[in-house]
């Protein structure tokens, strides 16, 4: 039968909370600025062609 | 994402029991970004750049900014795809033992992933936003290091550094590629001078790491050849290089301010190399200095790279 991991302190589930978070404001804001890069893109690509 | 956050990414519902599943400490960003390699990617930034601001022709600042970044996330990838690829040897390197999948914070799985999507994406965003030539050199250099030096070379020939070096000359030529949607002879200069420089930085590296890739069983030249080969062939490629660097010169498409700081960095880059082959030495080559002089060559060799590459940007600004 398979054992249970050990389950973190709180101080671990603290630190791990706030690692996901670190990682999704960094998902976010590279998603933001990708989003911000190809509207640039696509402006200046518009500009030009017309 | 890693299988040591697979558990805890459980939603809002499934936290507490997310939570006990969980014996490994998530991953930090940081170690997503060491996947990138930031330092290796600084210099292939820079060179990247040269070789836009130097080629005729102006391109949209926007655009500009978009093709350095993909060759910034190109060779991100490249990072990540050989820290997959090497993470045996890296567990056995003093160098490299930190690092996030050897340290186990990060899954293979996911390093690779994450360096053929982030390979990917940045030549197909090369190719839609900037142009075909640039994306083609793109996907060459990414296809060269990932395939012909971690996979084939790096592990089978001392002579891994040299023929791998071309991975680390292909930015230069994509940044002209971005700019003129061509390569011509000038980017193939480029190319050569960051080629022949590459194995002088490389081995005076090798030189005083020579004990971890010994146990890695990596087969860098002071491992296979011993440290006096690699002294010699250390010279050999810097006198190789220096006439190399001033080609452009010669060729009439830089000026003086370039051909000064090529001859003056060129003989500060000699005399760097001098003192490794004359370095203090036992009978078998193996330094009784620490290796300091090596030290002292691999640090000058990156101001090398740097100084040049700039002047030759400011010489075509100027001139």
């Amino acid at each position: 039968m398979e054992q249970d991991p050990p389950r973190p302190t709180p101080r671990e589930a603290d630190e791990m909370r706030r690692r996901r978070r670190g990682r999704n404001i960094a998902l976010f804001v590279v998603l933001i600025a990708l989003a911000a890069l190809f509207y640039a893109i696509s402006i200046v690509k518009l500009t030009r062609s017309g | 994402m890693s299988n040591t956050t697979a558990p805890l990414a459980a939603a809002d519902g499934g936290e507490q029991s997310s939570l006990r599943t969980a014996a490994l400490p998530e991953t930090d960003i940081r170690d997503w970004i060491a996947l990138l390699k930031p330092r290796v990617m600084s210099l292939v930034v820079f060179t990247g750049l040269i070789g836009l601001l130097v080629a005729p022709g102006r391109l949209h600042p926007v655009l500009a900014f978009t093709a350095v970044l993909c060759i910034a996330v190109a060779a991100g990838a490249c990072g990540a795809i050989n820290m997959w690829y090497d993470r045996d040897i890296d567990a056995v390197m003093h160098r490299t033992r930190n690092r996030p999948i050897p340290a186990g914070r990060i899954e293979p799985g996911a390093a690779l992933g994450y360096g053929v999507t982030l390979a990917v994406g940045s030549i197909t965003v090369m190719y839609l936003a900037i142009n075909l030539a640039a994306a083609v050199v793109l996907a060459l250099s990414v296809a060269f290091y990932v395939f012909v030096y971690t996979m084939w070379l790096k592990r089978r020939t001392p002579q891994n550094i040299v023929i791998g070096g071309a991975a680390g000359a292909f930015p230069a030529v994509v940044g002209w590629a971005a700019v003129t949607g061509s390569v011509d002879l000038v980017p193939l200069i480029l190319f050569a001078i960051v080629f022949f420089w590459t194995p002088p930085h490389f081995w005076s590296l090798a030189l005083f790491a020579n004990a971890d890739y010994q146990r890695a069983g990596v087969p860098m030249l002071p491992v296979v050849a011993g440290a006096k080969e690699t002294r010699r062939q250390i010279v050999l490629y810097t006198l190789l290089l220096l006439p190399l660097s001033l080609t452009t010169w010669w060729i009439g498409f830089s000026g003086p301010v370039y051909g000064v700081a090529a001859i003056v960095l060129g003989a500060g880059f000699l005399f760097s190399v001098l003192r490794v082959a004359r370095d203090r030495q036992d009978a078998a080559g193996v330094s009784l200095t620490g290796d300091a002089p090596a030290r002292a060559s691999f640090r000058y060799s990156i101001l090398y790279l740097f100084v040049l590459f700039a002047a030759l940007a400011v010489d075509r600004l100027v001139g």
